[in-house]
């Protein structure tokens, strides 16, 4: 084989894992492969690095402010002009940031409203993107890197930088990277942490008794103020859980109320399941965050069950 | 980086470091090999007459390098990476009986400076989305579309397919020569792409 074939190989591994369903036997698959040569894990390396700098790309995505103006007009394809202008616009508000870091190191605040979703990339390279409803302050400098998650949700993919540690911190948990990407929500009661790739250290500061774990992929952390909870989910699940990034809620036979649950976090429409049998279903399938009507549409005409509107709420019910 | 007590200097003069895991050697391979991509594929050109091999001398070298940070992190990188590539160049020759005289000549004579800094790596965002942007725009246009839905808008393959109406093996092709060719774009026309904005 050329290295040529072997590059290429990389990048059709990497497609598969990145735009296609990729169940553990994928990742057993694809360990084998690495394993079969040096030249194989060199390749996918250099190929996966690439990639992962094209993250950035994600960024010129449109706004959703924008994006619902436009829905009104026309629900299919963008047109490319109203695009290029949101790129530019997007294109000066980064390059602002980035200024604004390297001169003066303050706490700087990022919120999203309902239904928004914003990705922001720092001077130092780390990509943060915010899901619906989220609020959080960075605070940069010399010789410390922190990031407060006030509210809501938060992906964050690190430029690991030994000398400057990056910390997040939600309701008293800490976490410390150790050079990974990764996600933390900070719910009302709880603070849940899902590590994707790379490790970090989470302390539980919040109880009187402290408690850390050093994470690896897969590994779910979920602290209250007075108890931690570690889990392993598969590359399926996380994919699935973070599915947000993406704009999308993706339900593997989810009850209709955690459904429900999911997109009254995304939308002021407000979803309302009005018995506990109703409740009890579960659906599956993929949505768009902001797309209730879709959603209900499925119930209406897939569960067969009744789809009433009442100001803000939709209610559904048998 | 931490000096630890496995510190030595070679007589070569390169400076090793304590032994590394797989997760350290992939991170150093890729903030301090891979920038020097465009370098070293220049140099290789320049000093072996057939070109078809120079995709393969590259991979070779990368696993040798890989290979040696394994037990140590060589430091710097710029020096040990062109340091096995002459090597490599010179085994080779012996081997076919081609003598590439330059290959045999000292790095400094290249105008290759090996304790000059590598490529700038403090680009702040604006520069990068733009380089992006210039790369995406080198591609084919099918493998542009798709990366584009993939990549910026964030559909899935299925979802790429039912949008363009096309096979979803078509899609998979697609994105796996897309990404191959960015990969090679952003790290070989770096300084190509900097001139022109």
């Amino acid at each position: 084989m050329s290295a040529t074939d072997i590059d290429l190989a990389a990048a059709d591994w990497l497609q598969k894992k990145t735009f296609w369903s990729w169940s553990d036997d994928d990742q057993k698959a694809l360990d084998a492969w690495l394993d079969e040569s040096e030249s194989h894990r060199v390749a996918f390396w250099r190929q996966s690095a690439m990639w992962n700098r094209t993250e950035r790309l994600a960024a010129l995505r449109p706004m959703p402010q924008a994006r619902r103006a436009q829905q009104s007009e026309r629900k299919s394809v963008w047109p490319l002009l109203m695009r290029s202008a949101a790129v530019i616009g997007l294109v000066a508000v980064l390059g602002t940031f980035a200024t604004h870091y390297a001169l003066q190191p303050k706490e700087t605040p990022y919120s999203t409203t309902i239904g928004g979703s914003e990705t922001i990339t720092l001077a130092d390279g780390t990509l943060i993107q915010l899901n619906t409803d989220t609020a959080l302050r960075t605070r940069f400098d010399e010789h410390h890197r922190e990031v407060i998650l006030d509210k809501g949700e938060a992906f964050f993919q690190v430029t690991h930088d030994a000398q400057r540690p990056f910390v997040v911190l939600a309701a008293g948990h800490r976490v410390t990277d150790l050079g990974t990407k990764f996600a933390v929500k900070n719910g009302k009661d709880r603070v849940e942490v899902a590590l994707i790739e790379g490790r970090a250290q989470f302390d539980s500061t919040a109880s009187e008794k402290p408690q850390s774990a050093v994470l690896t992929p897969g590994d779910v952390v979920v602290a209250t103020a007075n108890s931690m909870h570690l889990t392993r989910k598969s590359n399926d699940d996380l994919s699935k859980q973070l599915g947000w990034r993406r704009g999308v809620l993706i339900f593997d036979n989810t009850t209709l109320a955690n459904a429900a649950k999911e997109f009254n976090r995304y939308n002021r429409q407000q979803l309302v399941i009005e018995d506990a049998a109703t409740a009890a279903l579960t659906v599956v399938g993929t949505f768009q965050a902001n797309d209730v009507e879709a959603f209900a549409d499925v119930a209406q005409l897939v569960l067969h069950l009744k789809v009433r509107k009442r100001g803000n709420e939709t209610i559904i019910s048998r | 980086m931490v000096e630890t007590s496995e510190t030595g200097r070679r007589d070569d003069g390169l400076e090793l470091r304590g032994a590394m895991n797989a997760p350290e050697v992939e991170a150093w391979f890729v903030r301090e090999v891979l920038p020097l991509e465009a370098m070293l594929m220049q140099y290789l050109r320049h000093n072996w007459r057939d070109q078809s091999d120079v995709e393969d001398l590259r991979q070779e070298i990368y696993v040798r390098v890989c290979q040696a940070a394994k037990k140590e992190i060589p430091h710097p990188a710029k020096a040990f990476v062109f340091t096995t590539a002459r090597n490599l160049l010179i085994d080779r020759a012996r081997k076919s009986n081609v003598v590439p005289i330059e290959a045999v000549s000292d790095l400094d004579a290249l105008g290759i400076a090996v304790d000059a800094p590598g490529p700038d790596r403090s680009l702040i965002a604006r520069d990068e989305l733009r380089k992006l942007q210039d790369a995406l725009d080198h591609l084919p246009p099918r493998a542009r579309e798709v990366l584009i839905l993939g990549r910026i808008e964030g559909l899935t393959g299925r979802e790429i397919a039912q949008r363009l109406g096309i096979a979803e093996t078509t899609v998979s092709e697609h994105l796996a020569k897309g990404m191959h060719a960015l990969t090679d774009i952003l790290l070989r026309e770096s300084i190509d792409l900097k001139r022109r904005t």
